[in-house]
């Protein structure tokens, strides 16, 4: 991968690191654009558990995923005190919903240890690998697997 | 900027080009004499031409070639310009117009098409231009290389842009000469041996050189033709620090002795004509001098000096008159017409009348075309800007009115009244932002006439192909619609003009023995009514057969034998699905697809369609459409807790259901009785899988909708929050397409709120289920 690669050479990467429930997660900090507190959603017609619906992004229409119901754990009741983390996969625009977020990781591609072979739903489709950082075990999700491009574009 | 780009910006100015084009052979169909008219119609051509060579574009420069030949004709009054012939000139500019489209997207125009017009085109040009047949050799004598004269006239030939670029012409061979800038060097014009002796004066105006035509190149050209001498005149130049770098303040007068012709010099100056002052006046040769002297002078031991400043009278006369006032002119003028003995004075003084002579008219025509001149260049003063840009502006707007809508409504929740002055600067703020979004919405306003021109020519095609007279009126042409209406609107008007033709208008005989004139006449008008366009076409053709619709309509199935219609109800079976009136499958309409297409692709803009119809007289069929797709006329209406919008177009009434107007049918099915006729009722809420239990009809609100076949629904919805003009915004852009739902809107509060797609809605309250489609949402 080709931005792996490059990280290699400059030997960081930076990642934001968020929490779902006990557990942490982590993204590259280069897909997120913003993040922001909780607004009302407006729902979706026929659409899955997981996509809570639509905000008003600056005018641009953005849909919200339950990032806890994506993974396949518990869904999320959204309150004031959750935040949207608003990333770019494949050129669209998606919020994703978290308890908080938590640090900004800058890590070496050394730190990122291959995802254990387990058999849950978060496999490694969505993980791209675990970090331990300071005693705590952080999952890093890679977006695009979340959101295969494909589908993305089924419309 | 690479090539690509390049090219792109010539296509663009092709169609602007191809446009003008048209305009102008309509113009010129209808009797317009103008020589101006004929030269839009050359310019557009040749400029096209050009561009053309460039781009080493064939098959285009071929056409165009021999196009701009046959115009040349035209334009210097060789070639008549009568329907017939003008009927050509139209078949070629549609083949021209379809070779730049051939040229730009690939694909290919039909041979024997060009070649047929190309033979015509040249028969007209060779034809009835036997008798000036030098004048055309004059015109051939530009630089501008000819093809072989072969019978396709498709030799590929190398053009240049010779009106971009000057440069080129030293491609041509023409060595660099030197000619004088000294005051006057007359003998040379002793050395004129045989041919005409013309005097050309050339005061170019700062536009020539704008548009990089180069004097030297011109004279150097102008010097090929014959023996010549220049002299510049520089009296203009003001002081240097008055000087206007781009500005132009010389201007020459040219000896020049040619056997070519008035033509031949005309055609240098080809592509500065319009940037300059140019008079051409042929002289004959010394001995008329001589005379024009004894006559003014009454002396002869004059230098050919004064022959110089002389001859350069006659062709300053019309404007000196036009400087009376000028009264330095008037007293210089008079010692130089003073019978005085005195030459060597004398021809300082007619030196100097001269050169007054032509300041004072340079002046005088500077001073009266910088009036119009300036008001037509302000006319016409556009900018192109791409689409995107406009788009993002109107975007920002959008968010913009959101955002102030937003502000006001926090302002007057946490202070309550608020405090006069705050609320004295919201509702200016909300003006403001009210006009400057109807501003930028004007920005994407374009007038209709592009796409009415386009119209004329499938009038033409078809007519052609039908063998019917027809003439195309238009009206309102300027009438201005958002952009993408515009785009949209093409396919379906196309439609219906060629529905028109085809089976409205009646074959010229018929229409004699029904004593109407040959000629058909359509009617193409496009208006503003209460914030849409309302677009008709009408003709006088025999109007519908509804006799042969209610046959068809009913040997189809449509409608059972037993059918009571009124008149109305039958013409509008012409747009029920599948339906075609033509007894026979033409070429051109009634391939299976029909009026409905037409009113589902009108419907899907938001417009409505209706048709009048008059036996014998004509139907007129009319298109109302909203003004722009980017914003919307929508009810907001609440269903199962959520906000959404309804198409305000597509509802023809609201209703508050009553008890005995509600029909239980079926298991579930509902069905609403307004006045005679029965509706199903379609619970929105359910359809759209915001609720499980049906909603109770009592409490709630029905919205009478069109639907696809004709037919009508009842929407229900919970209540009616009101009806306001809201910004559509896609929900493809970051999501993915949701069945039922058309678009997304942000209201007043900041809130998403979804718009119906009223027609998916009642096909899925048919089918029982929305089409669920692959997306986002079919992950995991």
């Amino acid at each position: 991968m080709n931005q792996t690669s490059k990280n290699l050479i400059e030997g960081a990467r930076e990642l934001i690191a968020f929490r779902i429930g006990e557990q942490e997660f982590c993204v590259d900090i280069m897909s997120v654009r913003e993040i922001r507190g909780w607004t009302p959603a407006t729902s979706l017609p026929h659409s899955p558990g997981f996509v809570l619906g639509v905000i008003n992004l600056r005018g641009a229409v953005l849909p919200i995923i339950d990032l806890s119901n994506r993974l396949g754990m518990k869904e999320s009741d959204p309150s004031a005190r959750h935040v949207i983390i608003v990333t770019q996969v494949h050129q669209k625009f998606v919020g994703l919903l978290v308890d908080a977020v938590s640090d900004i990781l800058t890590v070496t591609d050394e730190n990122i240890q291959p995802t254990p072979e387990v058999s849950s739903e978060l496999d490694k489709s969505f993980a791209k690998g675990v970090l331990a950082i300071e005693g705590r075990m952080i999952c890093l999700i890679e977006l695009e697997s979340l959101f295969p491009e494909d589908e993305v574009e089924a419309a | 900027m690479d090539m690509n780009e390049i090219k792109e910006i010539f296509f663009q100015e092709c169609e602007e080009q191809l446009a003008e084009l048209e305009t102008g052979l309509l113009a010129l169909n209808d009797g317009d004499d103008d020589p101006e008219t004929v030269n839009a119609v050359f310019r557009a051509v040749h400029s096209i031409k050009g561009g053309a060579g460039a781009f080493a574009l064939d098959d285009l420069v071929g056409f165009a070639h021999v196009f701009e030949t046959t115009l040349d004709c035209v334009r210097s009054n060789v070639l008549e310009p009568t329907k017939d012939v003008i009927k050509v000139l139209l078949k070629s500019s549609d083949v021209l117009a379809d070779l730049t489209n051939a040229a730009r997207d690939g694909g290919v125009v039909e041979a024997e098409r060009c070649e047929a017009l190309v033979v015509e085109l040249k028969a007209l040009a060779n034809g009835e231009a036997v008798s000036t047949a030098d004048e055309a050799d004059d015109a051939e004598a530009t630089p501008e290389p000819q093809p072989a004269d072969d019978e396709t006239g498709f030799t590929p030939i190398p053009v240049t842009l010779d009106d971009e670029d000057g440069d080129n012409t030293n491609d041509e061979g023409f060595m660099p000469v030197a000619f004088s800038f000294d005051e006057f060097d007359s003998d040379e014009t002793d050395e004129a041996a045989e041919g005409d002796v013309f005097r050309i004066s050339f005061h170019p105006k700062p536009d020539l050189y704008n548009k990089g035509n180069e004097t030297l190149l011109l004279l150097r050209e102008l010097e090929t033709l014959g023996d010549m001498s220049v002299r510049c005149v520089f009296d203009q130049l003001p002081n240097i620090d008055q000087i206007d770098p781009e500005g132009s303040y010389l201007s020459w007068v040219i000896n020049l002795t040619t056997t070519q012709g008035e033509e031949a010099i005309r055609s240098v100056f080809e592509f500065a004509e319009w940037d300059c002052d140019l008079e051409i006046v042929a002289d004959q040769v010394d001995e008329v001098e001589g005379d024009q002297l004894d006559d003014v002078e009454g002396d002869d031991p004059l230098n050919d000096a004064v022959v110089d400043a002389q001859a350069d009278e006659p062709a300053m006369t019309a404007s000196s008159d036009a400087v009376v006032d000028d009264t330095s002119v008037v007293e210089e003028m008079k010692p130089a017409n003073d019978p005085e003995p005195s030459a060597d004075n004398k021809v300082i003084d007619l030196k100097k009348a001269a050169a007054e002579v032509e300041r004072a008219e340079t002046k005088e025509k500077a001073t009266a075309r910088s009036g119009p001149k300036s008001a037509a260049s302000s006319a016409q003063s556009t900018i192109r800007v791409e689409l995107d840009r406009v788009d993002k502006l109107i975007n920002l707007v959008g968010e913009l009115v959101i955002n102030q809508a937003m502000l006001a409504q926090s302002v007057v929740e946490s202070t309550g009244e608020g405090s006069s002055a705050v609320t004295m600067g919201l509702e200016e703020l909300q003006q403001l932002t009210r006009e400057i979004q109807d501003s930028v919405m004007a920005i994407r306003a374009q007038p209709v006439k592009p796409i009415f021109q386009r119209m004329s020519r499938t009038v033409r095609e078809i007519a052609d192909m039908t063998g019917k007279n027809v003439r195309l009126v238009t009206e309102g042409e300027n009438t201005e619609v958002d952009k993408t209406v515009i785009d949209k609107l093409a396919e379906p008007l196309t439609h219906m003009i060629r529905n028109a033709v085809d089976h409205g208008l009646e074959l010229p005989e018929i229409r004699e023995a029904a004593n109407k004139p040959a000629e058909g006449t359509l009617r193409l008008a496009a208006k503003h009514r209460s914030g849409r366009i309302v677009i008709e076409i009408a003709d006088d053709g025999a109007g519908i057969n509804r006799e042969v619709v209610l046959k068809k309509a009913i040997d189809n199935g449509l409608i059972s034998s037993e059918a009571n219609l009124t008149d109305e109800e039958i013409d509008n079976l012409i747009f029920h699905p599948g339906f075609s009136t033509a007894e026979q499958l033409s070429d051109i309409s009634g391939r299976g697809v029909g009026m409905d297409v037409v009113k589902r692709s009108i419907q899907a803009l938001g417009g409505r369609i209706t048709i009048s119809s008059t036996p014998g007289k004509g139907s007129v069929f009319t298109l109302s459409l909203p003004l722009t797709l980017a914003v919307l006329d929508g009810m907001v209406v609440t269903v199962a807790g959520q906000t959404l919008v309804v198409p305000l177009s597509s509802i023809i009434e609201t209703l508050k259901p009553e008890q005995e107007h509600l029909h239980g049918f079926g298991a579930s099915g509902r069905l609403i009785s307004i006045r005679d006729g029965f509706n199903p009722l379609v619970d929105v809420g359910q359809i759209l899988n915001f609720t499980t239990t049906p909603s109770d009809p009592l409490t709630g609100v029905a919205l009478l909708v069109d639907s696809e076949d004709g037919g009508q629904s009842a929407l229900l919805v919970d209540a009616i929050q009101g009806q306001r003009q809201v910004v559509i915004k896609s929900l493809e852009a970051n999501y993915s397409n949701v069945p039922g739902i058309a678009a997304a809107t942000i209201l007043g509060d900041g809130q998403v709120a979804l718009i119906v797609d009223v027609e998916a809605v009642v096909s899925a309250s048919r089918v029982g289920a929305l089409k669920s489609e692959m997306s986002l949402a079919a992950v995991g």
